[in-house]
């Protein structure tokens, strides 16, 4: 019963922020509704028995990415007028992007009710999980049955970091002073400073 | 504590309850209690090292100078400023101080004294302690104003940064321990070095990393060599500059709260927890209580981010960032590599 109760709430939840995270017209709303909704799917994993997964989820994005999703949304300047100047221009679009998604939430219910998708062994049986504990039986999968998949997927992330910052660097021919730490740190006051004792009535030179 | 209220005639489901609430309370009441102290120890450390007298009115030797701060703010008026985005900036101090009690369910005080065990604990205390930039975020950009603004971007770049390299660094905690359970982890650390020190601090791979853990700690707690989110010359107070009265008093809390938390992860991770620090039976100390050795531990961690506050100026931003993304966080991989190669090849893991 309580489960029911619970999982209820949690979906209802998720749904209803995910709806106002893209109703919401000012886009920190927008972000703030979006942790919420990572919360709730949290809440969801817990509730499957998948505590690593869910600690994963509130880590991973509540923790990191939506951070910075916060970050650049915050330094955007809101001006509501030109949010709404586009609604007409874009219409169009917007509705062949709903038909798309429409299009395939159909599909997708058709292809559950046609049975799940598994995967796993070549003979189509679901692979069993090894272990007793969430981070035993996932690490199991991961780094024994699936070691080359997984590490594969760690190269096209190592891939796409090299991309990014090939794409954004920039070599700077300007002599923008490059710090030495070393430097600063074992400067002393007798290499910085010189003491003079001037005569009254009389300048220094330097 | 279940059993205890199904001995007074509840059924389970009613004893679990009223044992749970009635841990909640057991934690939140005397961690405000102590959070309270802590001010005032903070400020006669910081005092003492500066060679002033610190609060000394209020009460024998000024111990209740935090409670009539408290009064203080409490009798103050809420002031929201008109441009200020009014839910976001009522909501920021609220979560900066839910935030900072979360962590505390999974803390164990003693062996067994804990609100709830599970599993992926040491994950909890890290995913928790990711959310507390939200306050300072929030509150800097619901403010409306150009200092708290910036100090809200500070915060969220420290925040991250320092998160990697913990993570890191409990990497090889947990690689040591073989458990995110942070019972098991200070279980696992009973006679660690050659059966008699009970921590794991004074391991040779593992001593670098608490030193980084205490350094990162301080910079995600942002105290003071790491404060920059509210450095008072540049930025005025922060993110807390529109604050007044309570929400303002919820930021302080929830901070030392937080602090807290971390002195309360070093002795967990590093210094064995409620264990004594040596495993000789030969002395009595196994008969003193755990939840001694733990608050004792904790104290002295506490100790030392007031002395560190009280010694250190402020680094400049780049520096801070440049700590920790150039140095921690290549140790720190590095040593995750070092450790479990270690752990490999002395045949700790069959």
């Amino acid at each position: 019963m309580i489960q029911v109760i619970a999982f209820y709430l949690f979906a209802t939840l998720v749904i209803a922020s995910g709806v106002f995270t893209i109703m919401s017209r000012n886009p920190v709303h927008s972000v703030l509704w979006l942790i919420l909704a990572f919360f709730n799917a949290a809440g969801l994993m817990v509730m499957v028995g998948a505590e690593f997964i869910a600690v994963l989820l509130v880590i991973v994005y509540v923790g990191a990415v939506a951070v910075l999703f916060l970050f650049v949304v915050m330094m955007l300047d809101i001006d509501f007028a030109e949010l709404r100047a586009g609604f007409i221009k874009n219409f169009p679009l917007g509705i062949a992007i709903a038909l798309v998604l429409l299009a395939e939430l159909v599909l997708g219910m058709g292809a559950y009710r046609a049975g799940i998708l598994e995967l796993g062994t070549p003979d189509g049986t679901a692979a069993p999980l090894l272990g007793e504990t969430n981070i035993e039986s996932l690490g199991a999968l991961m780094y024994d049955r699936y070691l080359f998949l997984f590490e594969g997927a760690g190269m096209i992330l190592l891939v796409a970091m090299i991309g990014a910052i090939v794409l954004t660097h920039r070599d700077l021919k300007t002599t923008r002073g490059h710090q030495n730490i070393n430097k600063q740190v074992s400067r002393r006051p007798e290499d910085a400073t010189v003491m003079k004792q001037p005569e009254i009535g009389k300048g220094i030179e330097l | 504590m279940t059993e205890f209220f199904q001995s007074l005639g509840m059924n389970y489901e009613w004893a679990w309850g009223t044992a749970t609430i009635a841990g909640i309370l057991l934690i939140a009441l005397p961690l405000m209690l102590s959070v309270a102290m802590i001010i005032y120890v903070d400020r006669k450390v910081w005092a003492a090292i500066n060679l002033r007298r610190g609060p000394n009115v209020v009460g024998p030797f000024g111990l209740l100078q935090s409670f009539a701060d408290g009064l203080k703010v409490f009798l103050q008026e809420t002031i929201i400023p008109s441009a200020a985005n009014k839910g976001i900036f009522l909501l920021a101090p609220i979560i900066t101080f839910t935030v900072a009690l979360l962590a505390w369910a999974v803390i164990p005080f003693d062996a067994g004294v804990v609100l709830s065990d599970i599993n992926v604990g040491l994950l909890y205390v890290l995913a928790i302690s990711s959310l507390g930039v939200y306050g300072v975020v929030m509150s800097g950009w619901a403010s409306n104003s150009k200092y708290p603004f910036f100090s809200a971007m500070r915060a969220a770049a420290q925040m991250i940064s320092y998160e990697v390299s913990i993570g890191f660094i409990l990497v090889c905690v947990v690689l040591y321990a073989g458990t995110f359970n942070l019972t098991g982890i200070v279980n696992a650390q009973l006679g660690h070095g050659f059966g008699i020190v009970n921590a794991y601090a004074f391991n040779l791979l593992l001593f670098p990393m608490w030193v980084m853990f205490f350094i990162s700690a301080l910079a995600e707690t942002q105290r003071v060599p790491f404060d920059l989110t509210e450095a008072e010359s540049e930025l005025v107070a922060g993110y807390q500059t529109e604050y007044s009265s309570m929400s303002f008093a919820l930021f302080w809390l929830g901070e030392y709260a937080n602090i807290l938390l971390m002195c309360s992860l070093n002795t967990l991770l590093f210094f064995g927890g409620w264990l004594p620090p040596l495993n000789i039976d030969l002395i009595p100390w196994f008969d003193i209580p755990g939840i001694v050795w733990f608050l004792l531990k904790t104290f002295f961690f506490f100790f030392m981010f007031s002395w560190v506050m009280a010694t250190v100026p402020r680094y400049r931003y780049d520096q801070l960032m440049r700590l920790g993304w150039k140095v921690f966080l290549p140790l720190s991989l590095f040593f995750v590599f070092l450790v479990s190669g270690w752990l490999m090849a002395t045949g700790h893991y069959g």
